[in-house]
């Protein structure tokens, strides 16, 4: 394609390595004005370093970018600001104990020519913006006490305060619940159609059927395709992006229930603040069967979690497993009483990142032969072990043994928590957000896993924020609302409406019709 | 009795002084991200520099500023171990102290004759009130020092919360890779902070050889950089709570010293009060109080 003024970026053979990694191969990429467009690959694939390229957070080692058919050299994420260049990324850049404001003006503040804040000027051009393109948000609000919802509009907010024209969204929707994701979709076409343009790197194809016009996918580091996003189907995407051929749509068998291994019963739970946040909720999970429990975040999942695995006090009730009570035992009373869990945030519950993946692979069995004897490990058989459980779960690279955990992609994290917690041989697997932040490849990879879990006659108990991973993956669902079990049903026996209004707090007259 | 009242401010006041110098110094650097436990060093090399400069000058103005250059030049070993090097910062600001410590006496006894103590100063700095022992000099007379380290919290004040580099500080501070996003100079940032966190260290050294005593000892900085620590934890954080704890710590001393003419209780557990007194705020205080979330972390680009 040519260079031409229509294009709002078009970059060509940009190739970017880190030591002897090649990270992109000779990407060319062109987004016409005014449009949203989507960059799908999986995790790892070059997506993000693409778009850090143009934002300049990278130097690409060859390959020229234009804006607006000019030729442009980004140094430094100050040249892309300059050039009308903003970004959103993943995990948001903001100050916790600022407000919102002082978020937005940090780094291009409105001052007197002693330096000192003229605060009413900024809060008037904030409010500008925030009635051009319907983005509420409290300007005094601090942000440790906002949704994360409402996070991502500031960090929007922030790009058009410094006057961004072109968009980049990191991952816009991987922490949204379905309606944020909704008034998100609408934020972003009330952008386009003031002449913004938007690109979303995202591994999500739904998301990008609602909302991209078109759709350049990466894969490896090399380009593959470039789409119009109406003229395909998700699993040609899927396709495309992974390579061959996946199934998006979990393949498993009817599920052969058995006796009942574990019941929680009349359990109460406090969250941080004091406050009831778990109410009475009882449940039964029987052997050979995916209890799924579906609910908008902040319903009490976290708290439930954490009150089965014993990292918070139950008030009142019960938690039983193979009829014993655990609750408020220890955590490592639980493990003991064959529970493992998949932890909702890898990076801060189910691995020490900054350790090896052969020390987090027997983190819970560290006092245990033959990786200890008298307290002395034994580093050999560690070691043996990991390479056996790497080359058993698939976790790459196959050489990872001796790196931190740190370094590999966040599917390759999460086959490491799942290899160690299943290899334990549970009786109950809790599965907290197991998919969450990860590619088709992973997702199709880990929800295997928990459906040969069950198919080995073991209870599971996934607990998602993902309506589509509930319904597709769990035999029993569960709607979890204001900290109690409001329904459960069979797979099967309803469609996503009527879990999506019980889940936000609609009562049951309705799933009779 | 009123007379007793006043004479206990005026100690306090007196001794918070380089309590207060050392502590903003180390509210500073640690609001910007870098913990910094080399204040007593860098008083201590303050302390010195003010009281040999001001014996051989006889001007007390140029001995107070060099001491702050000498404070800085010691931090900027700091900030270099610590931001470019990304080494320990505990490790490093220990470091910081035994040089302190070290230099101080070995640059003494090169200045004046193999002496660990130096030779007083001809001029001390001036008192607010003039000369003179009458009427309220006698109790209440602040030296100049002490204004200068009012004047300096209000402005730090203002500065940290009403200007944009005050933003920009406690942005790196907090979340060094928002601020590197927002085109903000993490590295340039902390260089700046930890520097001046040392000349303001320095200072708080020459007033105590140049104001309170008149020359320097090697007890003459004893304890005050980690007080003044303990005064920025307590403090959390804020320029106007740092001062407040300066003159609680300041007030124990001047206790301590009027306590220390009776007889009833030994002279030695009434020394002990200020350090005492450090050590339960310490305890009550360390872990409750929310320090910068960034603060003894080195700040690596691009890292997940």
């Amino acid at each position: 394609m040519e260079i031409c003024k229509d294009y709002a970026v078009q970059m060509r053979g940009i190739t970017k390595q880190f030591g002897t990694f090649t990270a992109l191969n000779h990407v060319d990429i062109d987004i016409k004005k005014g449009t949203i467009h989507a960059v799908l690959g999986e995790n790892g694939a070059g997506k993000s370093t693409l778009m850090n390229v143009l934002y300049g957070l990278y130097q690409a080692e060859e390959g020229e970018v234009y804006l607006y058919g000019e030729k442009v050299n980004i140094k430094n994420p100050n040249v892309a600001i300059s050039h009308g260049i903003g970004m959103v990324h993943q995990h948001f850049m903001l100050v916790d104990n600022f407000t919102v404001l002082q978020n937005i003006i940090l780094g291009k503040e409105v001052t007197n020519p002693f330096g000192v804040i003229r605060e009413k000027e900024a809060r008037k051009k904030i409010e500008e913006i925030v009635q051009k393109y319907g983005l509420e948000v409290d300007p005094d609000a601090y942000v440790q006490d906002i949704s994360v919802g409402m996070q991502q509009r500031i960090e929007i907010l922030k790009a058009l305060y410094r006057g961004a024209e072109i968009l980049i969204l990191d991952e816009p929707t991987a922490v949204l619940t379905p309606q944020e994701i909704q008034d998100l979709i609408k934020i972003m076409h009330n952008l386009t159609e003031s002449g913004k343009t938007i690109i979303i790197i995202t591994h999500k194809l739904k998301e990008i059927k609602a909302s991209a016009k078109s759709c350049t996918i990466i894969r490896k580091g090399e380009y593959v395709d470039t789409v119009d996003v109406s003229e395909v189907s998700e699993e040609d995407l899927a396709t495309k992006m992974v390579g061959h051929a996946v199934k998006l749509v979990v393949d498993k068998e009817e599920a052969k229930p058995k006796d009942i291994i574990f019941e929680i019963d009349n359990l109460t739970v406090k969250d941080e603040r004091g406050l009831p946040a778990v109410k009475n909720l009882s449940l039964k999970v029987r052997k050979g069967e995916i209890f799924g429990i579906a609910g908008i975040d902040g319903n009490g999942q976290k708290e439930l979690v954490e009150a089965i695995t014993c990292l918070t006090k139950s008030e009142t009730g019960t938690i039983k497993i193979n009829g014993e009570e655990i609750q408020n035992t220890s955590p490592a009373n639980v493990i003991k009483h064959k529970v493992a869990t998949i932890h909702e945030d890898r990076q801060k519950r189910g691995l020490v990142l900054d350790f090896t993946v052969k020390e987090n692979m027997i983190i819970e069995k560290n006092n245990e032969a033959p990786f200890a004897k008298k307290g002395i490990l034994n580093w050999k058989s560690i070691k043996a072990y990991t390479e056996q459980m790497i080359k058993d779960y698939d976790i790459r690279p196959e050489d990872c043994a001796e790196k931190q955990a740190r370094g590999l992609s966040g599917g390759n994290q999460q086959k490491i928590i799942i290899a160690r917690e299943i290899s334990g041989d549970p009786d109950l697997l809790i599965a907290v957000q197991p998919t969450r932040g990860l590619d088709v490849g992973a997702i199709e990879y880990v929800h295997k896993a928990l459906v040969r879990e069950r198919d080995s006659g073991k209870a599971v108990l996934l607990i998602s924020l993902e309506l589509d991973e509930v319904m597709n993956v769990a035999d029993t669902i569960g709607v979890i609302y204001d900290g109690s079990i409001t329904k459960t049903f069979k797979q099967g026996e309803v469609n996503e409406n009527t879990i999506g209004y019980l889940m936000a707090g609609g009562t049951d007259d309705r799933e009779n019709h | 009795m009123a007379n007793n009242i006043l004479l206990l401010i005026g100690i306090s006041l007196m001794y918070s002084t380089p309590l207060v110098f050392g502590a903003l110094g180390g509210m500073l650097s640690e609001k910007s991200g870098v913990v910094n436990i080399g204040i007593e060093g860098m008083m201590t090399i303050g302390a010195l520099t003010g009281a040999c400069v001001g014996y051989y000058t006889a001007n007390p103005w140029i001995g107070f500023l060099c001491a702050g250059l000498a404070g800085g030049a010691i931090a900027l070993l700091h900030a270099i171990a610590s931001i470019t090097f990304q080494a320990n910062q505990t490790v490093s600001g220990i470091a910081i102290n035994l040089i302190g410590a070290g230099l101080a006496t070995f640059l003494c006894r090169l200045f004046f004759d193999g002496a660990t103590m130096s030779q007083p100063v001809p001029n001390k700095l001036p008192k607010i009130f003039g000369a003179g022992n009458e009427g309220i000099k006698q109790y209440l007379n602040l030296d100049i020092t002490t204004v200068i380290a009012f004047v300096l919290v209000l402005f730090l004040y203002v500065f940290f919360y009403k200007t944009k580099w005050g933003l920009r500080i406690r942005a790196v501070g907090e979340h060094p890779a928002a601020a590197d996003t927002l085109g903000i100079n993490v590295y340039l940032i902390r260089y700046a902070c930890v520097v001046c966190g040392g000349v303001l260290a320095g200072f708080g050294g020459a007033s105590v050889t140049l104001a309170i005593i008149a020359q320097f000892t090697p007890t003459a900085i004893s304890g005050q950089g980690f007080i003044a620590l303990a005064a920025v934890i307590f403090g959390k954080w804020t320029p106007h709570g740092v001062y407040g704890s300066c003159l609680l710590f300041g007030l124990a001393q001047a206790i301590a010293i009027m306590l220390g003419g009776s007889d009833l209780i030994p002279a030695e557990i009434i020394s002990m009060i200020p350090y005492v007194l450090t050590l339960i705020i310490l305890m009550l205080f360390v872990g409750k109080s929310v320090a910068p979330k960034a603060n003894g972390v080195a700040y690596e680009k691009g890292k997940r």
